[in-house]
Parts: C-alpha cells; sequence; structure tokens
C-alpha cells in the first residue's frame, strides 16, 4: 500500500491543459472547437460533433454540491490521515451536467482534514481552491460559501 | 434471435468462506468439475469458455487441468461486478450460432485476504479516468456509490431505515441457507443502524462480504439437452453502457442515477416474451446495497424513487410481490462477482433452492448498476 495520497498523471496530452491551468489556481474545461460544446473531464473528441479540436474555457470556479460522500476507516494511510473529509460532486454554474469533484474546505486556504458530513446540505454553493500537492499537481478543493448564495 | 435456444444445465461450486487454503486456479478447477458432474458431462466434450477478464484464473490454464479437447470459443468479460451475465450470455451466443457446442463459464475468486481489495493495489500517479475521482478522496467504489446514494436519498426522501431493509432481507434469507457464510448470524435493524459507516451514508452492512470460492455453470443448445438434464433456458440477454458513462464515477452525463441498467433493461425487455409484470423473483447484484433500489426502478419493477417503499414495506421478501437475492446474495452469502445470483437462479427454476419462492417459473438476473453491465432472463 503506498504511504502519500496518489496523484493524476499531468502529463497526458489530452489533459495537460487542466492541470497547467490549474497551477495557475484556474479551472478550466475543453470547449470543443467545432460545435463549442463544453466537455469535462477532458477527452480526445467532442461527443457530439466529434472534431479533434479543442481549446480550454476558463471558468467561474463557483458551483453547488451536486452530491458528497465521507469516507471512513479502512482507507489508504494518507487518507486515513485526513478523516474526517468530504468530497463533494459539485455541478458548475456554468452548465449543470459539468461535474467536478473535490475535497470540501470549510473556509478559503482551509485543511481537508477535519469536515463533518453534517457542515454542508446538497445544493449549497461553493467556489474552488486549488491545494499544491507536488510540482505539478494542484488538486481542485471545493469551498463552502459563507451563506446566500444556496442553490436549488 | 438468442431466444431459448441454449440451457443452462449444469452448475457447480466450492465451499464458501471467509478464507480457503486452495488457490483462485484450483477452486475454479474443482467448481467447473462439479457442474460438468451435475450436467452429466465430461470435460473433453467442452469447446466454449467464459470468465472475467479481471483476476483473471485464465483459460488455457482451465483447459489443461481439467482436460478440454479442442477448445472453439473463449471470452472474457470486462468490469468486473459488471461481468457475470456478459460472460454467460456471450458464451450462449456462441453456442446458439454453432461456432461451440458446450460452453462453461465460471468465477473464481480469494478476495478474504485485506491485502486483495483493489483499492489497497491504487499506484502512486493515477493515469485512468480515476484521476479525477481518487486523489480528491473517492478512493474505493463504496465512497463512489455513496455519492450517488446520498444524491438519491435527497431527491426521493429516502431514509436509513428503508435502505436497511436491503441488508436484513438477505441476512435472513441467508439465514435459511446453509451455505451462506452468514447462516448463523442474525441482523437487526438495531444492529444495523449501530453498524460503522464506511462512507457516509453507507455503513458495514451495506457493503458485500469479502470472500472466497468459484462457481461455474455448464450451458448447452436447447436441442441437445438430454432426459437426464433438468434445463433452465436462457429466454433474454442484453448488456448495456448508457451515453457518457464512466466506470464507477459516472457523475458526467446530463443524470448520473440513470445508470447503465436502464440501457440494459430497455433492450433486455425488447427481446423478452416475459416482461416485468410476469417476472417471479431476481437476482440484483449488490456489491453495495443502494445497487437493488436503483435495479428495481431500472428494470421496471417500480417506478422512479418508489423503490425504497416498495422493499420498506415487504416487496423483497420471500411473501413479497419480488422476492429479491434469496440465497442472501453478495450481502450475506458469499461474494464472487455476482456469480452465486446466477446459480441461485438455476436453483429456484429448478425448484430446489433453499428458500424455494413458490412457482417460480421465470427469474430476472442483473448485474452491476455503476458499470457496463447485463442482464438475463432465465426461464423453466
Ligand atoms: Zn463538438
Amino acid at each position: 500500500m503506498i504511504n502519500d495520497l496518489p496523484l493524476p498523471v499531468t502529463n497526458d496530452p489530452v489533459d495537460h491543459g487542466f492541470w497547467a491551468s490549474a497551477l495557475q489556481s484556474q479551472l478550466v474545461v475543453q470547449r470543443c472547437s467545432g460545435c463549442r460544446l463544453l466537455r469535462f473531464p477532458p477527452r480526445p473528441m467532442c461527443p457530439k460533433c466529434q472534431s479533434s479540436d479543442s481549446g480550454w474555457q476558463v471558468m467561474s470556479g463557483r458551483g453547488k454540491v451536486w452530491s458528497f460522500a465521507t469516507p471512513a476507516s479502512p482507507l489508504l494511510p494518507a487518507f486515513e490521515a485526513l478523516t474526517p473529509y468530504v468530497t463533494a460532486v459539485v455541478s458548475l454554474d456554468e452548465h449543470e451536467d459539468l461535474r467536478v469533484v473535490g475535497p470540501l474546505l470549510l473556509a478559503p486556504g482551509g485543511d481537508i482534514q477535519g469536515v463533518r458530513a453534517d457542515q454542508l446540505s446538497i445544493g449549497q454553493a461553493v467556489s474552488i481552491e486549488f491545494k499544491r500537492l507536488a510540482d505539478d499537481v494542484a488538486l481542485p478543493c471545493w469551498v463552502l460559501e459563507p451563506s446566500g448564495r444556496q442553490g436549488e | 434471435m438468442l431466444k431459448d435456444q441454449t440451457a443452462i444445465v449444469g452448475i457447480g461450486e466450492t465451499r464458501f468462506a471467509k478464507r480457503l487454503e486452495d488457490t483462485e486456479w484450483a477452486l475454479a478447477c474443482q467448481a467447473i468439475k462439479a457442474a460438468l458432474d451435475d450436467a452429466g458431462i465430461d470435460p473433453s466434450e467442452v469447446d466454449a469458455m467464459g470468465c472475467f477478464n479481471q483476476e483473471t484464473t485464465p483459460e488455457f490454464d482451465i483447459a489443461r487441468s481439467l482436460g478440454f479437447g479442442d477448445v472453439h470459443f473463449f471470452n472474457q468479460v470486462a468490469h468486473g461486478g459488471g461481468a457475470a451475465c456478459g460472460v454467460l450470455g456471450q458464451v450462449a451466443m456462441a453456442v446458439a450460432c454453432g461456432v461451440a457446442n458446450v460452453g462453461v463459464v465460471w468465477r473464481s475468486r480469494k478476495r478474504g485476504d485485506p491485502s486483495k481489495r483493489q483499492w489497497a493495489g491504487v499506484q502512486p500517479r493515477i493515469a485512468d479516468h480515476w484521476k479525477w475521482s481518487r486523489p480528491h478522496g473517492l478512493l474505493r467504489p463504496v465512497d463512489e456509490v455513496a455519492v450517488t446514494m446520498r444524491r438519491y436519498m435527497h431527491e426521493f426522501n429516502v431514509t436509513r431505515e428503508q435502505l436497511a431493509t436491503v441488508a436484513l432481507s438477505q441476512r435472513a434469507y441467508a439465514n435459511n441457507n446453509p451455505k451462506a457464510i452468514m447462516a448463523d448470524k442474525t441482523l437487526s435493524l438495531d444492529d444495523y443502524l449501530s453498524g460503522r459507516m464506511i462512507s457516509d451514508p453507507l455503513c458495514l452492512y451495506d457493503n458485500c462480504l469479502e470472500s472466497d470460492g468459484a462457481i461455474a455453470l455448464v450451458l448447452v443448445r436447447s436441442t441437445d439437452v438430454d432426459r437426464h438434464q433438468q434445463p433452465v433456458y436462457l429466454h433474454a440477454f442484453s448488456q448495456g453502457m448508457s451515453p457518457q458513462h464512466q466506470l464507477m464515477t459516472d457523475y458526467h452525463g446530463h443524470n448520473p442515477l440513470q445508470s447503465s441498467s436502464w440501457t440494459t433493461a430497455a433492450n433486455l425487455w425488447r427481446q423478452s416474451d416475459i416482461q416485468p409484470s410476469d417476472i417471479k423473483l431476481a437476482q440484483i447484484y449488490d456489491a453495495f446495497s443502494p445497487m437493488i433500489l436503483y435495479c428495481l426502478e431500472a428494470y421496471g419493477f417500480c417506478g422512479r424513487g418508489e423503490a425504497a417503499d416498495f422493499i420498506a414495506d415487504g416487496g423483497m421478501s420471500q411473501q413479497g410481490r419480488l422476492p429479491v437475492n434469496t440465497s442472501g446474495g453478495s450481502l450475506s452469502e458469499v461474494y464472487l462477482h455476482g456469480m452465486n445470483l446466477l446459480t441461485e437462479a438455476v436453483r429456484q427454476l429448478r425448484g430446489e433452492a433453499a428458500n424455494q419462492v413458490a412457482a417460480a417459473d421465470s427469474c430476472l438476473v442483473a448485474t452491476c448498476d455503476s458499470t457496463p453491465n447485463g442482464a438475463v432472463v432465465l426461464r423453466r
């Protein structure tokens, strides 16, 4: 069993642009050059028009919690050390079918560790923050917005 | 069409346990030999073979151990819990078409050892689609299903008490099945509600067993069934993968709660003279208990969001509208990637099950809701 958090491969030409933007704290998704369809996670071809040409479009980084899980033991050691934590699936405000997974933070700059299920609910507004885990990896995380912008 | 052209004429299995001494290879051989003995068929007659591609026990190892002759068809089906009906259905198509004559399908697996759990083997860098969820904290299949179940509970006002019905019903079946690993362990609602959370809202009892064992089935053309055999016919078969499906983390389509089971179900019922209202019982893949709710709706036994009420009202119990997982299933009999669901369906249709359903003349068997999957309708 590995002791550190598993990390994504970031030099795959299909999704390198996502990870490069993440290092700049920007959330991007693919935009088809043919039909302008936005898609995430990245793929080499547009499922709507079959174009292989695409660019990266910057998102607002705001969304609403679609659902979430609170994993508990038994886990890999690195995740055991993070419990309690919450991982959320978030629908982006630009389009609800664009969903991005990320650990939840209670405040900007907050920790992944120490978040409990009763501290959030489905539909709650969140905004993105990237946590640097390696030279090439900034992981998308979701920060709970303090109030007001409840969804649904 | 494939309809009724092939029949299952033999089933075989090893003992089931948390830990068995024999290797997966040896267990596979024992189960296949038992299935061939049950069918009264000599190993030298087998010429079609089907198995899982995940943690496989390879065809050549099986054939050269059991003494098969010239083999003419072999397939391996992907996606673990989604594979069992695909393995059976693809061999059935080869046999029905005359490519081969006698088919054997099997699953052998030792999962009792915690180091064998797939998530325990996650590598430091992830290259495939799991790069979009595992580093973020969704490490295990149970976490991936917890996400959809929390959403399902939110959309349809489902409670944990309702979900508990799956684990409790299946444990009650297992308590009357001497082969079940949980045969002697009862489960109450209090036990369930005080069980530790594995990935909220899923607790220990919503998870399948981790166990060792092997299971095999033998299949021939219906015209080749002899008078010593008790055939169970493969009436309808489909595999299914929905648009935009992503394995286990199927969160990126238009409606993540409309799984590949909906695709499989539509094409299965299209081919079947036996419709959901005619089906007397079902065996539904249950690595995690929510999959029962999802499949009851996908396969048309209840409307959207109605499955929790259906089971809470006793619908999946032995006296209910649709007894489900009557051997105890993966939650309480044995976890062998759902192959025990197929053998239990055969026993029910032969009239020799531990929890025999009266007048069982047809059975749905459905595989993993969260992966590309498959299903069959079996009939007497
Ligand atoms: Zn396009």
